[in-house]
């Protein structure tokens, strides 16, 4: 598995985004995260989950609730590298092909 | 998926280079750069000014949902030459990033198929590495963006 590539796919969603940067700021339950915003609870958990997963949050057991945190680390190891510019021209251009070849066919 | 864009950013070099094929032919990939309606479609900005001619300038501007300008930039055309090359100037306004030189080759590869070779020359190695930085930056910004927005509903 391409862990490196991982990362980019889970910051890639615009709701991962909004989770990382709303946990940034404090630890977090999955419960007061969900409750930003307005997509089912298991939608949330599934994001939670990947991040989790490629390390861009931690979680942390207190009592009977887990706490989600971010992994600054992490954080500062992803916004080093240059994936996300490469992502941004390849869309771009993916764009561009999709355009020009409906152009093509309306000609 | 096969990774059709490919960038190459050598360390210690103020340059980087973007290559990409596509499944197009050159003039089709040519005209997604010089039509200024198209332009705005795949760049996702609004086009103020593009002409393409030797000593011509183009402006973009992309602004949010209320109309406040959020990214502008201008540059000046150095070279326009149809199906072969663009050179050009590229500079963000009120960003500290200062102007960059890009070199934009088309290639013909096939009748069907195409290829863009774009080499961008930065002022210094520290500018180009903060440039590279910035999408991730602003993918960040932009979710606080909408953050504050879902926020200032929710009062």
């Amino acid at each position: 598995m391409n862990l490196r590539r991982d990362v980019f796919q889970a910051i890639a969603d615009p709701t991962r985004r909004t989770i990382l940067l709303l946990v940034a700021s404090q630890a977090m339950t999955a419960g007061a995260i969900a409750s930003n915003f307005d997509t089912a609870r298991p939608t949330v958990s599934k994001h939670l989950q990947i991040l989790t997963e490629c390390e861009l949050l931690e979680q942390e057991q207190n009592g009977r609730e887990i706490f989600y945190h971010i992994n600054a680390k992490k954080m500062k190891e992803v916004a080093d590298f240059i994936e996300p510019f490469r992502m941004m021209w390849d869309e771009r251009f993916n764009k561009l092909e999709t355009i020009m070849k409906k152009y093509k066919t309306t000609k | 998926m096969e990774r059709k864009t490919k960038l190459n950013a050598e360390e210690g070099k103020q340059e980087i280079v973007i290559t990409r094929e596509f499944d197009l032919p050159l003039e089709l990939l040519f005209k997604a750069y010089e039509e200024p309606e198209i332009v705005e479609q795949w760049m996702g900005t609004k086009v103020l000014k593009l002409e393409n001619k030797k000593h011509g300038g183009w402006q973009f501007e992309t602004a949010d949902a209320t109309g406040k300008p959020v990214f502008q930039a201008n540059g000046t055309i150095h070279e326009f030459v149809h199906n072969q090359k663009i050179i050009r100037t590229f500079e963000m306004e009120n960003a500290p990033f200062g102007v960059q030189l890009e070199f934009l080759e088309f290639e013909k590869l096939t009748d069907d198929t195409s290829k863009l070779t774009m080499q961008i020359v930065y002022r210094s190695v520290a500018l180009r590495d903060q440039m590279l930085k910035l999408p991730f930056a602003q993918g960040i910004n932009m979710a606080h963006n909408r953050l504050q927005e879902i926020v200032s509903k929710l009062k």
